[in-house]
């Protein structure tokens, strides 16, 4: 697939604003700078032209996020653009739509990420997107009433949901008497899908012909409920829940960035490396358990791995209770802080997790020996669910699966925020670009992140006792100016987890968008396995490691 | 005694006849071997009990769960199953992938609109008796969802639910004990009445004509099933 970047001729890395303005020119209408980017306003059937120059001229490269909203007067799409080289470098275009007739031109042909964004665009908000190839809904039912996010919506309205037999999308192309194709479906109900995903899979013969996810069967609007919660506390339990597989310190962190930056409000240091540590210990038992459930969807091994994977996964959780006072639902992080103090006595806190980071390297090479150097594992792996990096980075990828891809984006190091840049730790990358190099790429994250918390350790146990202060003085309510506007991330256990929000001057958000890290590695599921066998289709999904809590939000 | 006779009372002791086990494994041996149950019966090896009695016993001892992942709760699930907690110790822990094998049913986490029917035909293909356990409060009242636009307000809307295990997610020693207390039930054979449900799954042409209906007439055939929600009759 061709990304209409030319070879050899890379785009500059550092582009100024001035150089941005110049390059967009007259077809900015104005200005509606973002806190974290400097925004142009563009006229709707100007965005392929303006996404195409700034992907091949300034180098930006990566569509982060896709917001679209409804304010009293217009819709508005926000696109965010960021590079894959530099994070930091950003830029947020913003495409106005009247209310009468909300067509915006589709960035689909720029940006291939943004077919399911405009898609969810159109299903929750409400947007046309002119020449989109598919426009339908994605998180709701086919027969769905209204844009749940729009304004005036009335959320008492009845609604009917259908329950039909799919129909083979492509059985007039290939029905003759020579070859038949045949419709499967995978899910919702179904062991290796992860959850309720839904896989519309038509197979000739064995190989996969046309894959289509189907998802939204756990679409519990997760934006509705943070545009209803007060940024100060209520928001902050809902993170939890987006990605569930232990990762919430992770995603407690995307909100807590994002709101701090918004409200301008300082962390104590010491909070940060509490914060990095809990992360850390959260990516550890989240790896975990997509390696058990790995092991599981290609041997179908439920006593081995699988459970050596929960085994571990319970000392972290214990380690985790200890910390937060729960085992999955931490509720831990506070907008200037954490909730408190590691507990007493903090020696025992200290032995226990070194205790568990002492034995790590061990159960480390059980599983190497278990799994990746097992030559049944490397035969169903190697070389198949092949991600090339640049369709990766067409589709937004980013966390371990772009790792395992070979490119090389952590935002942990590339766009630092609390302890991690006086920390000492590498990024791992594998250039196989296969089901295999995501496997090697999260152990080999599980190590890297068990440096990070030993360091940690050493840290809080030296840590002055007069100035472990674990948050700052943040107000009672908070209401950041009317008009703000802020798109920040982190590196959650599958990838960049951002949060775009917009203050309207309350002390709950006007809009409050999340940008999952699953939802765009499961849309490039059709470049890995259509035309590979079905194992292989069912092996690229457990690599990929979505979590429909996140996918669907 | 002849064994031609027919015994009509015991009229020897009543200890438990040990002379084979004794003669196999020699004497004295670890009395492990033969239950508190084997004891009590002594030497006979009948038991007099109801049948239905008996089958709900065994009901509540062998139980293949639907291996069902939804939410949150999934990951506690499979934390309830995996090492550690073991709910395969108390004779429920074997999970099926198919509903036609499954007695009971976890729903752990929240139900969608677009769930809801996939659900009831899950539902609906697990042979009978079949129970149902809700896992978290989302299958109770929608939980922290609740207020959400397309979050049906608890699995009870859909199916009916035998035990709720609250929490947010529920501690895998509560789901532990949710399943002991159905187990409980299930041996003395109680079940959940079903009621009548809000949500149901209807062939299109049998709703009543209204504006949504009318709206959707042309997009979805006569006899395909669908699921109405009244949104505004949920709690």
């Amino acid at each position: 697939m061709s990304t209409g970047l030319e070879r050899g001729q890379q785009p500059p890395v550092d582009v100024t604003e001035d150089e941005l303005a110049a390059l967009i020119g007259d077809r900015a209408l104005a200005r509606d700078d973002h806190l974290n980017a400097p925004g142009f306003v563009i006229r709707p059937d100007d965005v392929q032209d303006v996404l195409t120059d700034l992907r091949d001229e300034a180098g930006f490269d990566h569509l982060a996020n896709l917001t679209a909203q409804e304010y009293a007067d217009r819709y508005e799409s926000i696109y965010h653009l960021r590079k894959y080289a530099d994070p930091t470098q950003e830029v947020s275009v913003v495409v106005p739509t009247t209310t009468d007739e909300p067509v915006s031109q589709t960035a689909e042909p720029v940006f291939r990420t943004a077919d399911w964004h405009e898609r969810e665009a159109f299903d929750l908000v409400g947007i046309d997107y002119e020449g989109h190839p598919d426009p339908r809904r994605i998180l709701l039912p086919e027969t769905w009433q209204g844009h749940p996010l729009s304004r005036g919506y009335d959320q008492e309205k009845p609604q009917l949901v259908t329950l039909t037999e799919h129909a083979n999308p492509v059985q007039p192309d290939h029905h003759d008497d020579e070859s038949d194709t045949m419709f499967l479906n995978i899910g919702p109900h179904h062991p290796a899908t992860h959850g309720v995903l839904h896989i519309e899979t038509v197979l000739d013969g064995e190989t996969v012909v046309d894959v289509d996810p189907d998802i939204g069967y756990l679409h519990r609007c997760e934006e509705q409920m943070c545009q209803q919660g007060t940024y100060r506390h209520q928001i902050m339990p809902y993170p939890d829940r987006w990605d569930y597989v232990s990762a919430g310190l992770l995603n407690e962190w995307a909100y807590a960035r994002t709101a701090e930056d918004l409200a301008d409000i300082e962390v104590p240091e010491y909070a940060q490396v509490i914060r990095t540590m809990g992360a850390e210990l959260c990516r550890i038992a989240a790896h975990m358990l997509a390696l058990a459930t790995f092991a599981l969807d290609v041997y179908g091994d439920f006593t081995a791995i699988f459970q050596y994977g929960m085994r571990d996964r319970e000392v972290v959780q214990d380690i985790l209770e200890d910390l937060t006072g729960q085992r999955l639902m931490f509720n831990y992080f506070r907008l200037g802080g954490v909730a408190w103090d590691l507990p007493e006595p903090r020696e025992e806190f200290f032995e226990k997790t070194r205790d568990f980071l002492d034995g790590l390297p061990a159960k480390v090479d059980e599983y190497n020996d278990l799994l990746t150097g097992n030559e049944i594992f490397q035969i169903r792996c190697h070389d198949t669910g092949i991600l090339e990096p640049e369709v990766a980075k067409q589709y937004g990828c980013t966390g371990p699966v772009a790792r395992g891809s070979g490119i090389d984006y952590d935002l942990r190091r590339d766009d630092p925020y609390g302890y991690y840049d006086n920390l000492e730790w590498d990024v791992v990358t594998e250039d196989g670009c296969d089901n295999y190099s995501r496997v090697l790429v999260r152990m080999q994250e599980v190590e890297e992140s068990a440096k990070i918390i030993e360091q940690c350790v050493d840290l809080l146990e030296d840590w002055p006792e007069d100035e472990r202060t674990v948050q700052s003085n943040v107000p009672r309510t908070l209401k950041p100016d009317a008009d703000t506007e802020i798109y920040r991330s982190v590196e959650a256990a599958k990838g960049e987890l951002g949060i775009y929000m917009r203050s309207d001057g309350t002390d709950k958000p006007g809009r409050f968008k999340i940008r999952s890290p699953c939802f765009h590695n499961l849309s490039a599921l059709p470049e890995m396995s259509e035309g590979e066998y079905v194992p292989d289709l069912i092996a690229s999904l457990g690599s990929l490691d979505i979590v429909l809590g996140e996918v669907d939000r | 005694m002849s064994s031609e006779q027919p015994r009509t009372q015991i009229y020897d002791s009543t200890a438990p006849s040990t002379d084979t086990r004794d003669s196999r494994i020699g004497e004295g041996a670890d009395d492990r071997f033969n239950s508190k149950l084997r004891e009590a019966f002594g030497s006979t090896p009948f038991i007099l009990t109801k049948f239905d009695k008996f089958m709900n016993w065994v009901r509540g001892n062998s139980m293949f769960m639907l291996q069902f992942g939804i939410a949150c709760c999934s990951i506690e699930m499979m934390h309830t199953y995996a090492i550690k907690h073991d709910l395969d110790r108390f004779g429920a822990g074997v999970p099926r992938a198919s509903p036609r094998q499954a007695d009971v049913m976890i729903v752990p986490g929240t139900i969608v609109s677009k769930f809801g029917p996939r659900m009831k035909r899950v539902y609906d293909q697990m042979p009978e008796p079949k129970f149902v356990v809700g896992m978290g409060s989302c299958t109770i009242s929608g939980g922290p969802f609740q207020e959400g636009y397309n979050v049906v307000k608890g699995a009870e809307e859909i199916i009916p639910i035998d035990i709720h295990v609250p929490g947010c997610p529920p501690r895998p020693e509560a789901l532990v004990y949710g399943i002991a207390k159905l187990q409980e039930r299930i041996r003395n054979g109680e079940s959940t009445p079903v009621v009548v449900k809000p949500y149901e799954l209807e062939e299109f042409g049998d709703l009543p004509q209204d504006e949504l209906v009318q709206k959707l007439a042309d997009d979805i055939d006569e006899e395909d099933l669908v699921m109405r929600y009244n949104w505004a009759d949920s709690p």
